[in-house]
């Protein structure tokens, strides 16, 4: 039998019971060790989904399997492979660190392996607090807190709800870093975020989803060379004619209704593709009033995206 | 399909045990206070004109009663609590999460609690045979309705949990229904004291059949039939159970 993706979604539909579509039939495979990027707005429905895999939320109509086992029916299983790392930082205010880590472990009904859980305080720079109460912690700290116990049963697939919300600048790399350790230790990881750059430099692929619909799921090298093309805009004097030559001999997008031209290059290559469209332009007669280069980065195609889905 | 997670029912049934530990004063030690105010009230001071009741003396005769009062509330109110905490501060993440079946999960809560309940029963029992002579006809009866009424209120407090929204809710059976049911329930006289109307009346209260049973323990004997008792609690554990099983068959307020 050929091994499955450890997650697949099928055309999953979560509708709350106040009416309200939170997940709107999305198809989602996620790939052996593999780190993932679910980005999307506030409300997007990325909680929603994490949650349904989790086994936190009901799922109202689609399939959900995780090593190709079906989520409800074999959750014993499914459950045993996933750690999650939920967005708000829910905590045993009075519990120890090093008990709560522990406590996470005995849920999974795994025995006590206190090496284990000393390697990850120590890996998560916790093992100084370890005797500390949660209450006393800062939510920095907290969240960690949070990463080691979703780490104590050691699993496979990692779930982490925006990690780096409301972290400073040197804990998100740290963050960063110890993500990365765990994707090189075969963990495939899905995070949320709103960070376009967090999405950029840790994963492999990226998935926007808006209003319960995934709109683009795509490896991150591609979307990269998509940030490597800048777009000129030619702002003409007058609506051009849509049978122009130069529109079909450059590839050129026609904008406002014929006032606007894009014309979208590689700013890696060289060449001398720019001076021949102008000049092209000048030889069937059209004229333009000024020129502006824009370089499209993973932000606007994001928001174009969830722009124009609206 | 894995085994039955024992070691998961086990993780919550220590965790609880352990907030138990953390407010122990709270838990264990109030309820004996109260108790022994109980006593010396009603047993001494009322108790010297009452005279004896059932061929006890009343002190003697409302311990078992004593000890209903506060086992009763205790499984509901600690039950209650320790499933509607996690609920409150989004901790049931965790074990919603974890590979447990909601019924390893009930177990752990209910069994947590009535595990306190049990030891709260004895101690209540211990302090109150130090102060007052009180027969135990069948001590291991005794032993088994303790654990076997712990149980089935740790069952219902536990039902309060999953469908109080509110710190209030979770206030509100103890406070307005079991305290009540069990003044009136038997747990100060015996109901064969009450005129004809009212000794019927009291026979629709089901916490009556609970003191009965418990009190026939002791006492060795009973106003009401102690078959129809037990079976009256069985009817409540089975509704109980019936209840929890639909509960998580449709995920009621516990999944979102
Ligand atoms: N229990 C619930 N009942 C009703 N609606 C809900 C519930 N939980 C979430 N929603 C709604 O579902 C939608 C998706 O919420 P979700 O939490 O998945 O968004 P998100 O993408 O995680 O957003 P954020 O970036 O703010 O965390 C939102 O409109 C939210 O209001
Ligand atoms: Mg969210």
């Amino acid at each position: 039998m050929q091994k499955s993706n450890p997650i697949v979604l099928s055309s999953l539909v979560k509708t709350f019971p106040n009416g309200l579509v939170a997940l709107d039939g999305v198809n989602l495979e996620i790939q052996e060790g593999e780190i993932f990027a679910l980005l999307g707005p506030n409300g997007a429905g990325k909680t929603t989904l994490i949650n349904i895999i989790c086994g936190l939320s009901t799922k109202t109509s689609g399939d959900v399997k995780v090593d190709g086992l079906d989520i409800e029916r074999h959750f014993r299983e499914v459950r045993q492979l996933i750690g999650l790392v939920p967005q708000e930082l829910y905590t045993d205010m009075f519990e120890t660190v090093w008990d709560t880590v522990c406590f996470s472990r005995g849920l999974f009904g795994l025995p006590k392996d206190s090496p284990l859980v000393e390697k990850i305080l120590n890996d998560l720079s916790l093992w100084s607090k370890r005797q500390e109460i949660m209450k006393n912690l800062s939510g920095g700290m907290k969240r960690r807190v949070l990463i080691a116990k979703a780490l104590a049963h050691e699993p496979r697939i990692l779930f982490l709800d925006e990690p780096t919300a409301g972290v400073d600048v040197e804990l998100r790399q740290d963050m960063w870093e110890l993500i990365r350790s765990y994707k090189k230790q075969k963990v495939t990881i899905i995070l949320t975020t709103h960070f376009i750059d967090e999405a950029e430099t840790l994963a492999d692929r990226v998935g926007v989803i808006n209003q319960g619909k995934l709109i683009l799921v795509e490896d991150k090298i591609s979307l990269m060379t998509k940030l490597g093309k800048k777009t000129l805009v030619i702002y003409l004097e007058e609506r051009i004619n849509k049978t122009a030559n130069v529109i079909s001999r450059f590839n050129l997008d026609v904008k406002n209704d014929g006032l606007e031209l894009e014309y979208t290059f590689d700013e890696n290559e060289e060449g001398t593709a720019i001076s021949d469209l102008i000049r092209a332009l000048a030889a069937e007669g059209i004229h333009f009033k000024t020129l502006e280069t824009k370089k499209s980065s993973l932000e606007e195609i994001f928001l174009d995206l969830v722009v124009k889905k609206k | 399909m894995k085994r039955f997670n024992y070691v998961g029912l086990l993780a919550i049934y220590k965790f609880e045990l352990s907030r138990f530990k953390r407010t122990f004063w709270q838990s264990l030690v109030t309820p004996i206070i109260t108790t022994m105010l109980f006593l010396l009230v009603f047993g001494n001071a009322i108790g010297e004109r009452v005279g004896g009741i059932s061929g006890v003396s009343y002190a003697a005769f409302i311990i078992p009663g004593l000890i209903m009062l506060t086992i009763l509330n205790e499984s509901l109110s600690n039950s209650s609590f320790g499933i509607y905490m996690p609920k409150f501060n989004g901790t049931i993440y965790e074990i919603l999460s974890a590979p447990l079946s909601p019924y390893e999960i009930a177990l752990g809560y209910v069994g947590a609690a009535a595990s306190k309940s049990i030891l709260l029963g004895l101690l209540i029992l211990c302090t109150a045979i130090f102060f007052i002579d009180i027969p135990i006809q069948h001590p291991f009866l005794m032993f088994a309705f303790l654990i076997y009424i712990s149980f089935v209120f740790s069952m219902i407090g536990f039902i309060i949990g999953i469908v109080s929204k509110s710190f209030d809710q979770l206030q509100f059976v103890p406070l307005l229904i079991i305290t009540p049911l069990t003044f009136l329930g038997g747990a100060f006289y015996s109901i064969d004291m009450l005129p004809e109307i009212w000794r019927t009346a009291t026979l629709l209260n089901p916490i009556i059949y609970i003191i009965s049973t418990f009190r026939w323990s002791f006492l060795g004997v009973s106003p009401v039939s102690i078959y129809v008792s037990l079976g009256v609690i069985t009817v409540i554990f089975l509704l109980s159970l019936t209840l929890i099983v639909i509960i998580f068959r449709t995920g009621y307020r516990v999944k979102t």
